[in-house]
């Protein structure tokens, strides 16, 4: 018969979950960045919003949120700046049929955790929850965004952003046309 | 429950339109789960996604919740998903491991993963002289999970039926059967494996305008254009910068919704089979020289021999329509399974396949359509779901009873059990007409 395993753990988990401590003026940066980003997709600002991401920069959206990697992996999204520039395309295009209807989102950003921090480079998890109007119906996605921000001379540009969509594995009512 | 009095359905079917009605009565769609999906041989999923004993999923045949289970014999058992003490489902998630047993969260019945009873709790004293005990030993017994009639499998794909009679599986598909032997072949081992992940995209919509449209080649430069256009502006500005003066392969899978002409897909076929089965004949087009495919070739033709290589990468197939509710694509491993769940609505489960013993390179192209494509941020089926809602909408409506499906009538041909689009007629409506008389057939009974 195997041991059983005791029920409280030795160990402390506590000391993985401390924050990383930053200063109120980095704090402040990430999060008006990222609120910048949620604005920009909600006022439709595609080009805008592509800029954001460095030259090799990834928008990543995995099934679940097992995923470690979006390199040869199924995913919901898995774009670079020219994929990402083929759906803003196709967004604008007068004969996009599914864009003629009422439509429009709203994003709310918040929780946002500075997780690492080098010289180059941060890692910030944030949580978000996008409200999507489609002709009469809302939906609602939500989840979290894991973002690695590049240090440049024009401020931030996002090398990878992965977004774990709580309704990432639910079926879809209709799809996604943007990103979220 | 069965129905005795049934309309006379074939006057809503005439040789080249049918009512609107087929779309939008929630009567006739009842009809249609029984006579249709309830009966025929319908896909349950791949051995791969069960590969080990007591592995199952949940799958939906018609209106019936079902549980395809692999059994410690190696075998699989298609089971409806009750107990049959009080009703309960006996599993409530889509997928999971069930060891060497099912087990009712109510009451905790226990089956064996054929869906014999195996145990109740306190059995003997509380079932000793009722009815529950006279009859338990037969396979067919109501104390057990009740199996589907039939099933079959296919080089690793299930189907179920459930009825007991009728054409056996292979009867059943025909010529619709090279979808899955043009994917295995294709494969140096033989056999695809399953990538484990569904995408889920409902429809608000009939599960036949989904049908229709697979094997339209008429709507995709129309409802398309947007993506085929944009695609393509991307990939000349790639082309341009690149050394070999190319774009990636997934840019031209986009940019041909725009590039190949409407006009262009009357040199495309559709091959029209009994049952409702349609082919849709691919491009003869240039073979691929690139180095990734001339090391797929290489490994292929060591493999199976120059000769049978060449018959493989020949099979000429764009997409395989396997009634009522599968759609392949079979060059590119694509699979869509149909589950209608009302009149007006029908959920797709989008697959893909990993072709075993071929290079990564290749499961590449496999993936791109797949993200592409059939995501849920698809670029492509966005458009495609809107005219579904929109037909829909219309259909529902007074402002015409009939749907034309008139287009190259009188001219296709048939030929070797099927009917074919004539020459350079590859957007006839042929698939639609053909779909509509094997209705007719079904829902006689």
């Amino acid at each position: 018969m195997a041991k059983r395993k005791p029920l409280l753990k030795k160990k402390s988990t506590m000391a993985a979950a401390r924050p990383l401590r930053v200063s109120p003026a980095l704090q402040q940066e990430v999060e008006q960045f990222l609120y910048r980003q949620a604005e920009l997709l909600d006022t439709r600002q595609w080009q805008a919003w592509i800029d954001l991401f460095a030259d090799d920069g990834i928008y990543w959206m995995p099934p679940d949120a097992s995923y470690k990697t979006w390199d040869g992996q199924p995913a919901i999204f898995a774009e670079d700046k020219n994929l990402m520039t083929v759906r803003m395309g196709r967004v604008l295009h007068p004969d996009a049929w599914s864009q003629r209807p009422l439509w429009g989102t709203n994003h709310v950003v918040s929780n946002v955790v500075v997780q690492k921090s080098s010289a180059s480079e941060l890692l910030v998890k944030s949580r978000f929850h996008m409200m999507e109007l489609r002709r009469d119906d809302v939906r609602h996605f939500a989840g979290s965004y894991l973002h690695t921000l590049r240090k440049t001379r024009d401020g931030y540009r996002i090398a990878l952003q992965r977004v774990d969509m709580t309704n990432a594995q639910a079926a879809y009512d209709y799809v996604l046309q943007v990103w979220v | 429950m069965l129905r005795e009095n049934v309309p006379d359905l074939s006057r809503f079917v005439e040789p080249d339109r049918v009512r609107r009605e087929l779309y939008t009565d929630p009567e006739i769609f009842e009809l249609e789960m029984q006579r249709i999906h309830e009966r025929v041989w319908i896909y349950c999923g791949h051995l791969s996604q069960i590969p080990k004993a007591g592995d199952y999923y949940t799958v939906q045949i018609g209106r019936q919740p079902m549980i395809m289970v692999r059994r410690s014999d190696g075998g699989v058992s298609v089971l409806y998903n009750r107990c049959p003490h009080r009703g309960n489902m006996i599993c409530g998630d889509q997928k999971g491991n069930t060891g060497d047993q099912f087990r009712c969260s109510y009451h905790a019945w226990t089956f064996h993963q054929d869906g014999r009873l195996k145990n109740i709790p306190m059995m003997e004293s509380g079932y000793q002289g009722t009815r529950l005990m006279e009859l338990r030993g037969r396979s067919d017994a109501d104390c057990n999970m009740k199996p589907a009639a039939r099933v079959e499998v296919y080089r690793g794909f299930v189907f179920a039926s459930l009825a007991k009679d009728g054409p056996t599986l292979k009867e059943f598909l025909g010529k619709s059967i090279v979808a899955f032997d043009d994917m295995c072949d294709r494969a140096p081992e033989g056999e695809v494996e399953i990538v484990p992940n569904c995408f889920r995209v409902i429809q608000h919509s009939n599960w036949k305008l989904f049908m229709e449209n697979q094997i339209d080649a008429l709507h995709p430069s129309v409802t398309h254009q947007s993506t085929g256009r944009a695609a393509h502006e991307v990939e000349k500005q790639i082309a341009k910068k690149a050394k070999k003066g190319e774009a990636p392969l997934s840019y031209h899978m986009l940019s041909a919704f725009a590039t190949v002409t409407i006009d262009k897909w009357d040199n495309f076929q559709t091959i029209n089979y009994p049952y409702g089965h349609c082919i849709l004949t691919g491009y003869m087009g240039l073979r691929p020289q690139d180095p990734d495919t001339l090391a797929y070739d290489r490994i292929m033709i060591a493999k199976y021999g120059r000769k049978r290589f060449e018959e493989i990468i020949g099979v000429n197939i764009h997409h395989v329509l396997v009634y009522p509710g599968l759609s392949v694509q079979s060059p590119l491993q694509q699979l869509r399974a149909v589950r209608p769940l009302g009149v007006d609505r029908t959920l797709t489960e989008i697959w893909h396949f990993r072709l075993k013993g071929a290079p990564e390179a290749i499961y590449r192209r496999s993936l791109a359509y797949y993200n592409l494509v059939n995501s849920p941020a698809t670029l492509i089926n966005a458009d495609d779901l809107e005219n579904f809602w929109k037909c829909h909408q219309g259909l529902a409506s007074d402002g015409g009873d009939w749907v034309s499906f008139h287009r190259h009538y009188g001219r296709d041909l048939e030929k070797d059990g099927g009917v074919e689009s004539g020459p350079g007629m590859g957007t006839s409506e042929a698939p639609m007409r053909n779909q509509m008389k094997a209705w007719t057939e079904y829902m006689r009974g």
